[in-house]
């Protein structure tokens, strides 16, 4: 069912799998879970000194596949981002994207099989946090035999694990580009997701998770990213793409898609669950809304001692992310002394901004990043 | 130049392209901090490996604490702000040391467009046109005097430049750019 993984197989991807039994790994919350298998692709040459690696962490619906290699099938979510003589320049920089646990796209997930049970986890899989993610993303630069990241970099979600990388391993990057993201979900956010996973949990064929040999809750599924949809555009960008027109194939029934804008929902929600797992999406969105950098910190002790670069994007449509939510980030490493570069960066897409707004976004990323190489 | 001490912290207001804060780094190895609107101003910055904000001075300088950094500059860019006033007591209250580099607007050659040829002056230091200058407010060099004076700011040091000299005498007249070192 979920096709992604079946398409990554013509794809260069790799595995990593760690932490066999009796020594599991210990997530936040205290709960073990092992083994772990992460999936992840790198682009470009690791030199001899190690010390050109990258971290890419991918948002909520991405996957390990961010740039695209010689013949692969289907192009990385980055790729316009990511590749050789491209903003990061994969001649120049070692790439590395790994998928996350609790995620669908090769990474154990809750529809990875469980070794106690032989089936599926559903929702036995414990509850993960985007310090989980960022702890197991370590032990695979540690199994690569990188001492220091050049430079971890991501967007919304991706952007969430750069944060937790700047306060969890402070000392094992150069700098950090944390893009369209937050240091903790506001109720606005949380209650989004939440709209999302009701979708998922009130679809009839959910069972409580237990789905993975009969129907998949597709319906829940489909709805939870159409809501999705809504909130990564603009006004402005759903102006421009879809005005009222009406869509050429009306549905026969009165409540079918007939607006432009309705049948790209449809079409985005139906081609989403073709690629991801009802239970990962539950999962995945539960450790953003439980993310919260500042954890009862005082604003100007949460990056103290930092000494990496930091590089922090927003985009001015942007209205999941805004920049309000950069600029605090921004305080945060002023008031720790950090260096930080901030760039609002001018853009009508919206969230999905930092996915399309390429240009603009691959320029100012692409002069930080040989600051931060030539500052050797 | 010369008032900047090595290996201090400098917080650019208005950097532009960041040509003054490389020459710091370059001459005086300062830690450097840029505040910028424009964000291809800010693409060169960032070309140039700064660190550089992408803030509006007018909205204040909250984030930064009571004479936290040795020198705050405005470079041409203390006539281009909306309050002034708010600006330059913000910069006065996080530094040590304030650097204000403006145009004066009442140089001869300003004069004499105005007096003779009945119109806005566009000179070197003052090239806009009116209808398109970034510039919102037009003082002297002598009103700037008297503004620190009514403020009890201090002028520790102040030089003003002609044809990139220093101008000894009538300096309200014969000076094109003020540049004055303040603390309070």
């Amino acid at each position: 069912m979920i096709t992604a993984i079946h398409q990554l197989k013509n794809i260069k991807t790799k595995q990593f799998t760690f932490a066999f039994p009796p020594n599991e790994f210990i997530l936040e919350s205290g709960k073990k879970l092992g083994p772990i298998t992460i999936v992840y692709e790198t682009y470009g040459e690791l030199n001899k000194e190690k010390t050109n690696a990258i971290l890419v962490a991918h948002a909520l619906s991405g996957d390990a596949h961010a740039g695209s290699h010689p013949n692969d099938n289907i192009v990385g979510w980055w790729d316009n981002l990511i590749g050789p003589g491209k903003f990061i320049d994969t001649n120049k920089f070692f790439v590395i994207c790994s998928n996350v646990i609790g995620g669908c796209s090769g990474s154990t997930g809750p529809s990875s099989i469980n070794p106690k049970t032989k089936r599926e986890y559903a929702t036995d899989f414990p509850i993960i946090s985007i310090g989980d993610i960022v702890n197991v993303q370590k032990k695979l630069i540690d199994h690569l035999n990188i001492d220091k990241l050049l430079s971890v970099i991501g967007g919304s979600m991706g952007g969430m694990q750069v944060l937790q990388w700047m306060v969890a391993y402070p000392e094992k990057i150069k700098s950090a580009i944390p893009v369209a993201t937050t240091m903790k979900h506001t109720p606005q956010q949380i209650a989004f997701n939440e709209v999302g996973r009701q979708a998922i949990i009130s679809d009839p064929n959910w069972k409580k998770g237990q789905y993975y040999d009969s129907k998949i809750p597709v319906k829940g599924l489909a709805l939870a990213r159409m809501i999705g949809h809504i909130t990564y555009m603009s006004d402005d960008s759903m102006k421009t793409k879809f005005g009222r027109r009406y869509k050429l194939n009306k549905e026969n029934n009165k409540f079918g898609a007939e607006f432009e804008v309705e049948g790209y929902l449809h079409y985005r929600g139906d081609s989403f669950v073709k690629r991801f797992d009802p239970n990962s999406y539950l999962y995945i969105t539960k450790a953003m809304n439980y993310f919260n950098i500042q954890n009862g910190k005082r604003l100007g002790s949460i990056f103290k001692g930092l000494k990496a670069k930091v590089l922090v994007i927003s985009f001015k449509s942007d209205w999941l992310y805004p920049a309000q939510q950069s600029q605090k980030i921004v305080k945060a490493c002023k008031l720790a002394n950090v260096k930080t570069t901030y760039c609002d960066i001018n853009s009508n897409y919206g969230h999905d901004a930092f996915l399309l707004e390429v240009i603009e976004e691959g320029q100012i990323i692409k002069h930080f990043l040989n600051s931060v190489l030539s500052n050797d | 130049m010369e008032w900047i001490n090595e290996e201090s912290t400098v917080l650019d207001l208005g950097c532009g392209k960041g040509d003054l804060l490389s020459l710091l780094i370059e001459k005086k190895r300062v830690n450097a901090q840029g505040i910028e609107i424009d964000q291809h101003a800010i693409q060169q910055c960032i070309i140039k490996g700064l660190n550089v904000l992408q803030e509006d001075i007018d909205s204040g300088l909250s984030d930064y604490s009571e004479k936290s950094l040795d020198y705050v500059i405005l470079n041409q860019t203390f006539q281009q702000v909306k309050k002034p006033a708010f600006v330059l007591r913000e910069a006065l209250r996080i530094s040590r040391k304030t650097i204000v580099g403006f145009p004066n607007f009442l140089h001869f050659s300003s004069r004499l467009k105005m007096c003779f040829g009945g119109k806005v002056p566009v000179t070197k230091s003052l090239p806009y046109k009116w209808y398109d200058t970034p510039n919102l407010h037009f003082f002297s060099i002598a009103d700037f005097i008297e503004y620190c004076k009514t403020k009890e700011i201090k002028i520790e040091e102040k030089v003003i430049i002609s044809k990139n000299k220093k101008v000894k005498l009538f300096p309200n007249v014969l000076g094109e750019i003020g540049l004055f070192l303040l603390s309070k």
